[in-house]
């Protein structure tokens, strides 16, 4: 601030004080003065105020490249030790020091795409429902509500409940079509998935349903076109990528869940057999054995899954956001 | 004597690479209302904030040349004190939605941090909103919030907000283009009321009300500032052919 | 031709019925859940059960004073360090919207908002618990801010999106500086949508467990010392849940219970303050 000003408001404070307050000359100076110092704190903080912000938008960048590179710091002992290998090895042996991580990248899609195939009809429906047919309403509103809960309760308590409620069910069931009775495995993981992930695809669903413009279905309908036929011929292709974006969504969020999925799945290392068998998903046996791992490679083994689960699940929502946001463009 | 109160020397405004102001000169005299019209996209708008340095706030926006006020440039002040100089009205009312009528009207004095006694705040509201013809509507209801008042209402409050930090020079950025004719009429009388204690700088496309509240009148026409004179001279007698066609409406 | 209408219409009609019995479907496991565990855990709390610690294997009784207190510390620490980042990044995001940093810090917390939260665990661990050498409630809670700031930044950027550009303009028109234009116009104006973000947030790290596995660790006493282990809500329902004995389940129900209306008790009420406290453009 150049001295110029500053004398011009000290000769002149009416200038900046305003002839309403003003009633003695001596006050209004005294007060100009002060104004003048409580202007410049002003400005000092307003800088700082600005530096944080850029600072604090810097450190998210930071944080998320820190993430990378801990993660793939952490990995390189064992990407040393087996190389490529390690995707496809078929034998997890921590004694031996044999790392194949195959069996958990096999549990991991097994459960995500059989969870993927048993959700998807349901928050299809529920984004049909309420993107189409009753977008208001007391019944709308009850389940749009409902469904946004599902993804609130705990992952923790899902895998609880899974654990007294829906293991003796599957055991039952499995007793009744000749599987060996364990009521552990993928398939009880997968049910429990399917559930947590409904919300996802489904208010994704909606809220492309509801971005149809009403011109298309105007149309539709003029030419005689039932509901049904609209929904088949003009909803759901216009909404194509948006419901693919949403299954993308969905998968990214049954990639990574861990605490359900671990409590229920069974915890083997070995290969699993069928969809009834139990395993391991790469965030279950992280969560397993990464306090148990005593020496370098193997803690370094489990780091390399959980780089691999990073990179996976990055890729595939980060498609799915390109895709949402080329949608909403249009 | 009329002594000159803001004063740009050659002044250009850029948005990008796109040159929105061109060379503008122009004295403004105290205490009186400036019209300053144009069609729309001639540069009126970013003149008008160029002035109280709003402009900048823009991203990409930049500017070149002097904007004088009682003769120091207004680049070399702070943008703070600028503004707590030269108040502004904006196109559409936007009294602050989270604060009542009351709050509203010293908001430039609260949301600045500057404490002051209860009578004095008193006293500036009832003295402000006195000003804008709006005291005897709303002084039963001042803790109510300022959203709730009509559109001419809510104009002739942001005016007062403006008022009330007394400012030197008072811009209008087209402040009665979103409201009614009853409204806008009460708001026009203001100007003359104004203009005692105040230099008014009002940004209009509507020639009548140019004609009708000023005292001098620029027009402005492809970033230029084409003639600037006496209201009177303006409208009888233009000397420059873009300004003659412009008032008798044979371009758009 | 009105038999093949009739068909159409017909088929409509199934189609709409079987659409709306599987959304109506999805209601009915949460319905389940939801009962279930009240069922299960509403008869296991009592002031005991809140004031005491868990007793070892064999003796009945005890509490889940530890977790309860180690919850509310850990998402405590975390808000501490999230809120503030949170908002801060977001306002930067709203006000620069096309500026180099704005994209890579948007695709950044895109970014994040897809991590596993095992994966941040990994990285708090190697962060805050290797170099102090012992698990730390501290580790835990900079797990939980990591989590908490995708949410708390983007409804952040996008309520501070949805103002006019007239409120900047009238307090910037008054001589404002920015910060207090920020603090006193833009935030309280969009104080209802920042409000949501950070309780929806508080309600999504409340419950999760996976990054708090290896930093924060859990603790069967009671510990208020952050830089020590400290028992969590979840951790405790995980560990007791996977364990054989039966008295350590009922502990597990009585704070599923209690995590669970906490939990649901945050989302209502989000709902209903927020709808409350919106400011009237």
């Amino acid at each position: 601030m150049d001295t110029s000003l500053n004398n011009d408001l000290i000769t002149r404070p009416d200038s900046m004080l305003g002839r309403v307050i003003s009633s003695a000359k001596l006050r209004d100076a005294v007060k100009g003065i002060k104004r003048i110092k409580r202007s410049h704190r002003q400005i000092r903080t307003e800088n700082v105020f600005k530096k944080t912000l850029v600072i604090v938008a810097l450190s998210t960048v930071v944080l998320v490249l820190g993430i990378m590179v801990t993660l793939a710091w952490q990995s390189t002992l064992s990407i040393k030790a087996s190389g490529l290998s390690y995707l496809w090895g078929k034998v997890w042996d921590p004694v031996q020091d044999i790392f194949g991580a195959y069996p958990f990248i096999l549990g991991t899609l097994l459960t995500s795409f059989t969870a993927l195939i048993i959700s998807i009809p349901f928050s299809f429906a529920v984004g049909i429902f309420l993107g189409e047919y009753f977008p208001n309403g007391l019944a709308s509103n009850f389940l749009k509500n409902t469904v946004e809960l599902i993804a609130a309760v705990p992952s923790v308590i899902y895998g609880f409940w899974g654990l007294a409620v829906l293991v003796p069910i599957v055991r039952s069931f499995e007793t009744s079509i000749g599987v060996a009775p364990v009521g552990l495995g993928i398939f009880t993981s997968s049910l429990i998935l399917a559930i947590m992930i409904i919300p996802y695809a489904a208010s994704l669903t909606r809220s492309m349903i509801q971005m149809v413009p009403s011109n298309l279905k105007e149309a539709a309908y003029s030419l005689g076109a039932t509901r049904w036929e609209v929904i088949r011929s003009v909803i759901l292709p216009y909404t194509k990528s948006g419901l693919f974006a949403g299954i993308l969504l969905s998968l990214g969020r049954a990639l990574g869940e861990t605490m359900a999925v671990t409590m229920v799945i069974g915890n083997t290392s070995l290969i699993p057999k069928n969809i009834f068998s139990p395993g391991n998903t790469m965030a279950s046996i992280i969560a397993n054995e990464f306090t148990e791992a005593d020496h370098p490679v193997y803690l370094s083994a489990l780091i390399e899954l959980g780089l691999v689960l990073f990179l996976v699940t990055v890729v595939i929502n980060m498609l799915g956001r390109r895709i949402i946001k080329q949608f909403t463009q249009e | 004597m009329e002594s000159t109160i803001v004063k740009s020397v050659d002044y250009n405004a850029y948005f990008g690479d796109n040159h929105v102001v061109k060379n503008v000169n122009i004295e403004i005299p105290r205490n009186n209302v400036i019209a300053v019209m144009g069609p729309s996209g001639c540069g009126k708008t970013t003149f008008l904030r160029g002035i109280n340095r709003m402009h900048e706030l823009i991203p990409g926006a930049t500017s070149k040349g002097k904007i004088q006020l009682n003769n120091d440039d207004v680049f070399d002040m702070h943008p703070i004190f600028v503004r707590l100089k030269i108040g502004m009205v904006f196109q559409r009312p936007n009294p602050f939605p989270n604060l009542s009528i009351y709050d509203n009207v010293i908001a430039g004095y609260k949301l600045n941090g500057i404490k002051l006694p209860k009578a004095e705040k008193d006293k500036i509201v009832e003295h402000s909103l006195t000003r804008v013809a709006l005291w005897n509507e709303v002084k039963d209801s001042l803790t109510k919030k300022g959203s709730f008042l009509s559109g001419g209402q809510q104009q002739r409050l942001c005016i007062a907000r403006a008022v009330a930090m007394e400012p030197e020079v008072l811009l209008f950025d087209e402040p009665t283009s979103a409201l009614d004719p009853i409204s806008t009429s009460t708001v026009e009388e203001l100007f003359h009321e104004l203009k005692k204690n105040y230099t008014l700088i009002i940004v209009t496309h509507n020639m009548q009300q140019a004609a009708r509240v000023s005292d001098k009148t620029a027009f402005f026409y492809m970033g230029e500032l084409v003639e600037y004179d006496n209201t009177k001279q303006m409208f009888t007698n233009p000397t420059d052919i873009r300004t003659q066609n412009y008032i008798t409406g044979r371009f758009s | 031709m009105s038999v093949h209408i009739k068909y159409r219409i017909g088929k409509s009609r199934v189609f709409q019925v079987i659409i709306a019995l599987l959304a109506f479907a999805c209601v009915v496991p949460l319905m389940f859940i939801l009962f279930y565990i009240l069922k299960a855990g509403i008869t296991k709390i009592n002031w005991h059960f809140l004031t005491n610690l868990p007793k070892p294997v064999g003796e009945t009784g005890g509490g889940i004073a530890n977790a309860l207190l180690g919850t509310v510390l850990l998402v405590l620490t975390a808000s501490v360090i999230a809120i503030p980042v949170g908002i801060l990044c977001g306002i930067y995001l709203s006000e620069n919207r096309k500026s180099r940093l704005a994209y890579w810090s948007r695709l950044c917390i895109d970014i994040l908002q897809g991590v596993p939260s095992i994966v941040i665990g990994i990285v708090a661990y190697f962060w805050l618990v290797k170099p102090l050498g012992v698990f730390s409630a501290l580790s835990g809670s900079v797990a939980l801010a990591i989590m908490m700031l995708p949410t708390i930044v983007s409804s952040t950027e996008e309520t501070l999106k949805l103002l006019p550009d007239t409120l900047r303009e009238a307090a910037f028109a008054l001589g404002m500086p920015f910060h207090r234009v920020i603090l006193k116009v833009i935030i309280p104006c969009g104080f209802s949508g920042i409000l949501s973000g950070v309780m929806l947030s508080v309600a999504r790290v409340s419950g999760e467990t996976a990054p708090l596995l290896f930093t924060a660790f859990g603790n069967p006493y009671l510990s208020t010392n952050i830089l020590k282990p400290m028992q969590s809500l979840p951790l405790l329902i995980f560990n007791y849940a996977t364990s054989p004995y039966n008295d350590w389940h009922d502990l597990a129900w009585g704070a599923s219970c209690i995590l669970l209306i906490w939990v649901l008790l945050l989302n209502i009420f989000t709902k209903l303050v927020t709808r409350k406290w919106k400011v009237q453009l």
